[in-house]
């Protein structure tokens, strides 16, 4: 279980990539899930914690919360449509 | 006998054979070591000029040389297509049952366009990764009398990041020369939440879009091709009718490498910043397009990561540790940039600077028209 108590189905690990890589990661997460999936991003670059959420809006989707970790930030997110 | 051989003739392969023979000569010389490229088809294409070609001031024949011309004598040419790499027994098979041995590879294996992943779009779109693709969008343009140019990227990463914009840029100039731009509308659309990747070149293309009246579309990743309602449509939920489209394919990484187990599905390499080792493989190192490195896909890159391979291989052969100034790469990529109306600008960064571009000038336009037509002479043969 993830700092927020959420179950997650999908964890994308995208340390040490950098932008614009874990939004792309997260996108292809997106097209390959099912309505209602819980998305974990790990990203270690600070631009993904406001990226990522912008994106999250544009797309209609949910953003359920942003964690601070060891090093980097977990994004979750929620699909939507 | 030290056997290198290098999978891929561009740039990088190229360059990485040439440099690795003058430093290895006395080994090659006394048959102590060898270098042997393979190509698919023994030619070697500048593809920055393609571009050109849609922009109707480019040949295809001006973009193509023998592969055999621009190599040292000392390198050996495998014409062929490498068609599985096995890593145990350390072995190249290439197409028609010939095996080469190695003891150090180089995967210089590039990237190729997959225009077949999004459904029409090889009958909708157009694009100019590809002498034949460009000349049909010079044709397109040629026959364009106005309406709405939607421009665009159908998938991350892909070979020279600028050239979207550039191709934006140029076709509005274009277009205002033949005084169609008043009965046209340009959009560009952009996969992440600004113009470019790197902030800065944002900062700098952004006020140039808006100059010319082209519309920026963020977060606009390219979901559907609508050849009916002629529409471009995104997942995040927009779409835009377009008269001509114009798409970024989406790109991989060669099969072969994934089909080795090197590489994941999308067949970018995993390759160490500074080594260019190919992550747990210290035989294997790669460079160009074909790492998974967070830097831009184009011939510059492989530019300046190639003398890093040639002195860490020629290392590992001679039995020594790297010295000198190529021992680590340091990310360094240099390349211009189009704005149109003549003028151009220079991104040149590593993995510690972004690029602080110049303000668009005539010199850097005319820097990159002499690059591309000394890079025969230059490039490949390890001369700048």
């Amino acid at each position: 279980m993830n700092v927020l108590e959420v179950p997650i189905n999908r964890t994308i690990d995208a340390r040490g990539s950098y932008c614009p890589g874990p939004l792309m990661e997260l996108i292809r997460a997106i097209r390959e899930g099912q309505v209602g999936d819980m998305i974990a991003v790990w990203s270690s670059d600070s631009g993904s914690r406001l990226d990522i959420p912008k994106w999250i809006e544009k797309a209609g989707h949910r953003l359920v919360g942003v964690e601070t970790r060891d090093g980097y930030d977990e994004i979750i997110v929620e699909k939507l449509r | 006998m030290q056997r290198i051989v290098v999978l891929g003739g561009g740039v990088g392969g190229t360059l990485v054979a040439n440099l690795l023979v003058r430093k290895l000569k006395s080994e090659i010389d006394r048959g102590n070591a060898s270098v042997t490229v393979v190509d698919e088809k023994g030619e070697h294409i500048y593809q920055p000029g393609f571009m050109y070609i849609a922009m109707g001031n480019e040949k295809p024949e001006r973009l193509k040389r023998s592969e055999r011309s621009l190599l040292d004598d000392r390198v050996r040419l495998e014409v062929g297509r490498a068609a599985k790499i096995d890593v145990e027994k350390r072995t190249v098979s290439l197409d028609g049952d010939r095996v080469l041995d190695y003891d150090q590879l180089i995967l210089a294996t590039g990237s190729r366009i997959v225009p077949e992943e999004i459904e029409h779009f090889e009958t909708e779109a157009h694009h100019f990764y590809g002498a034949d693709a460009a000349a049909r969008l010079r044709s397109a343009l040629d026959a364009f009398n106005g309406g709405r140019i939607v421009i665009g990227i159908a998938g991350m990463p892909y070979k020279c990041p600028p050239a979207p914009l550039e191709v934006s840029f140029l076709i509005e100039h274009e277009l205002r020369q033949r005084g169609l731009r008043k009965k046209t509308e340009m959009h560009y659309c952009s996969p992440i939440g600004r113009a470019f990747t790197i902030e800065s070149v944002s900062e700098m293309a952004t006020p140039i879009l808006e100059e010319k009246g082209i519309e920026l579309h963020t977060f606009f990743n390219v979901e559907t091709i609508d050849p009916e309602r002629k529409l471009v449509q995104s997942l995040e939920g927009e779409e835009l009718p377009y008269d001509l489209l114009v798409l970024v394919p989406p790109h991989r990484g060669a099969q072969v490498v994934v089909d080795a187990g090197l590489a994941p599905p999308s067949g970018w390499l995993p390759t160490d910043h500074h080594t260019l080792e190919v992550k747990g493989h210290p035989e294997i190192h790669a460079l160009g397009d074909a790492t998974d490195l967070p830097l831009s896909k184009a011939g510059s890159t492989a530019h300046f990561e190639a003398p890093v391979v040639a002195e860490r291989v020629a290392a590992a052969v001679r039995g020594r540790q790297p010295h000198g100034k190529h021992a680590r790469y340091e990310g360094k990529v240099m390349c211009f940039f189009e704005v149109g109306d003549g003028k151009g600008t220079l991104l040149q960064f590593d993995y510690e600077h972004p690029p602080r571009p110049p303000k668009p000038n005539r010199l850097w336009h005319l820097g990159k028209i002499v690059f591309n037509k000394t890079y025969w002479h230059t490039v490949p043969r390890g001369r700048i």
